[in-house]
């Protein structure tokens, strides 16, 4: 077994002090980060890029660092669901819905310590499913040319706005908006100036972090200023009492074959370009309500309601890992802001990882499983302090969270101008959230808009200026039909499932008010 | 309405990235493609996705009323005029200022805000600067 040997020099890799002491530093920053409402697995990974990047850390260890956020993030947005009716990431929402009724019944340490294990439960095997098919997709990958890595970039962002945006239109214009940004400098094949207006600054091209941190944590910022004492306010609900911390071994025993189930639902949703983390807890729980809700119990404080959308979007956050690594394709917002973290530490994504870097690779997915155990341990008997952290209010949080934004964005170049470019994409991205406009596929754009030009132009260089080389093999005709279907269905089967989410988080918001 | 302004401005957007795309000079190195084709190619998404929303525009968001917006606007200043004053004040005054502004408009009393402003300027400086030995900008003052 090739891969479990690769494995197991990935474990050499990984352990050692400095790499176990980035993974538990991570894990416990990216669960307060996942726990605290307003900042999610993407955003808290944004604001700690810069911070890797300029604490010098090489690449294996930043890796280890921002995905052990990631999981952590995962694992930390159940906390505020549970508690207080918020969800403390987009992926948590689902379980509000069972998480907070059974806190309002004095069970909210079950809740808790079920979650914990359901988000064990999905990130553990995930990560197994990792190990196994990435590999197997890099074969695949190791076929493609320029002409099929330009329709697996299309690919990219047409899915990307999937089944959760309600307007391609306004996906695609994001996605024109991150391109259009990824050319400004200079051309890398002519050395000609694009887009830069005779400003010096601007020839290395936008730097992606600044726009990242800009889009990602300052527009949050803009956000609670805005929110600020009306009801979307955060700071003003009501906090109940936590109960015994440990799930009876009957609950467990109970909900195990929902864990499951949605750990391979999860992970299959997480895989597939588009649908991401959000998708994977919707669909999780919404089959498990069909399939064991025989007495209508869900929504309730239903044990298996929380574990069921725990346990997939757990699953789904690994899963989503497998394109980025494998392809160098990130089918998610997290995923993309870790893919940023890669080409800043000068590494190329996609199969040749597997081939140039096993290091990286390895030791990276080495330290995904000693993260999640000690996310298991940490989410567990310590949960209690995690509540503790929420009562931090955001009006003493985000300033805190601007200015770290700025302290890694100066730490990186020292230039007033970066900040500024900053500032400017924090209120771009206010203003595109107000519109409904996804502020993902615009940092997938800046991060791929030039390896999509330079596949493009080198496959019609090879077939000299041939435009049709781009449709010129079965394997980017089945690219380009995926990216069109992807592109097209969710206008009709999109809206439904955006309106269910929505319509499921307010109905239950409703009966619990 | 606001989705009809967005697309209007979407397509000058795009207009002015084709213009800016026919400006780009030729190089004595060059390809098939050259360096314009992508660039318009971005502009015609942009433009077709821009007429999409003048043509059937979304729900109107809701807009926060002037007084909230100026709220934004003069954080967004504070934040600027941050930027620029960073290298002069250094690090630790600067952020100070800046983050007492910020958590006073977030709804801290004006006692509380100058304190949770110091703290936060030389919390971020102990952990950043002294523990983790990140350079932050040096004022007059050294720190």
């Amino acid at each position: 077994m090739d891969t479990l040997a690769s494995l197991a020099d990935g474990f050499a890799v990984a352990l050692t002090w400095q790499n176990i002491a980035l993974a538990l530093m991570g894990c416990f920053l990216g669960t307060i980060m996942g726990a605290l409402p307003g900042l999610g697995p993407s955003n808290g990974v944004a604001i700690l890029i810069p911070l890797a990047f300029t604490l010098g850390l090489g690449a294996t260890p930043s890796l280890i660092l921002l995905t052990s956020v990631y999981y952590g993030a995962m694992y930390g947005g159940r906390i505020s669901s549970i508690l207080l009716n918020i969800p403390g990431d987009e992926p948590a929402m689902m379980t509000c819905l069972d998480g907070h009724p059974m806190a309002r019944q004095g069970r909210a340490g079950e809740a808790l310590a079920l979650s914990g294990v359901a988000s064990f439960v999905g990130a553990f095997f995930a990560t197994w499913g990792l190990v196994f098919l990435a590999p197997q997709l890099v074969k695949v990958a190791l076929l493609f040319g320029p002409a099929e890595y330009f329709a697996l970039f299309a690919l990219a962002f047409m899915t990307l706005g999937g089944v959760s945006s309600t307007n391609q239109a306004k996906s695609a214009f994001a996605a024109a908006l991150g391109l259009g940004l990824a050319m400004v400098g200079v051309d890398t094949q002519t050395g000609v100036p694009r887009f830069t207006f005779g400003e010096v600054h601007l020839y290395d091209g936008i730097d992606f972090l600044v726009a990242i941190v800009g889009l990602f944590a300052l527009s949050e910022v803009f956000i609670f200023l805005e929110h600020r004492g009306t009801d979307k306010d955060a700071s003003t609900a009501p906090r109940l009492d936590i109960g015994r911390i440990t799930p009876s071994l009957a609950m467990l025993k109970k909900c195990t074959p929902t864990m499951m189930r949605t750990t391979v639902l999860g992970f299959i949703a997480g895989v597939l370009p588009g649908a991401g983390a959000s998708l994977g807890s919707f669909i999780s729980y919404s089959m498990e309500k069909k399939l064991v809700d025989k007495d209508n119990t869900f929504g309730t404080g239903d044990p298996r309601g929380v574990a069921a959308p725990e346990a997939g979007n757990n699953a789904a956050a690994g899963g989503a890992l497998v394109p980025m690594l494998a392809l160098g394709v990130p089918g998610s917002g997290t995923t993309a802001v870790l893919l940023a973290v890669l080409l800043s530490l000068n590494i190329t994504p996609g199969p040749l990882l597997f081939t140039q870097n096993p290091d990286v690779v390895w030791g990276l997915i080495a330290a995904l499983f000693i993260g999640n155990i000690m996310l298991l341990a940490m989410n567990i008997p310590m949960v209690g302090l995690f509540v503790r952290v929420l009562m931090v209010p955001p009006r003493i949080l985000m300033p805190v969270v601007a200015m770290v934004s700025f302290v890694g964005i100066y730490g990186i170049s020292g230039s007033s101008f970066d900040l500024m470019v900053m500032i400017a994409f924090g209120v771009a991205g206010w203003v595109l959230r107000k519109l409904d406009v996804p502020l993902v596929p615009v940092i997938l754009g800046t991060l791929l808009g030039n390896a999509m030009e330079v596949n493009m132009r080198r496959a019609v260089t090879i077939a000299d200026g041939d435009y049709s080389v781009l449709i010129g093999s079965w394997l980017t005709l089945g690219l380009w039909a995926v990216a069109i279907i992807g592109f097209v269905l969710p206008i009709f089967v999109g809206g439904v499932v955006k309106a269910r989410m929505r319509g499921a988080a307010e109905r239950e918001a409703s009966i619990t008010d | 309405m606001s989705d009809r302004i967005f697309g209007g401005i979407g397509l000058m957007l795009a207009a002015l990235y084709a213009f800016a795309a026919t400006t780009i000079p030729d190089s004595f190195m060059s390809d098939a493609v050259g360096p314009r084709a992508f660039p318009y190619g971005i502009a015609t998404v942009m433009a077709l996705s821009s007429l999409w929303f003048l043509f059937k525009p979304d729900p109107e968001p809701e807009w926060p009323r002037m007084g909230r917006l100026a709220e934004i606007g003069l954080a967004a200043l504070v934040m600027l005029a941050y930027a620029q004053l960073l290298p002069v004040l250094g690090f630790v005054i600067a952020t100070a200022f800046a983050s007492a502004y910020l958590t006073w408009r977030l709804g801290s009393t004006l006692v509380q805000s100058a304190i949770i402003g110091v703290s936060t300027a030389l919390g971020i400086y102990v952990i950043f600067h002294l523990v983790l030995g990140l350079s932050l900008a040096r004022g007059p003052l050294g720190f």
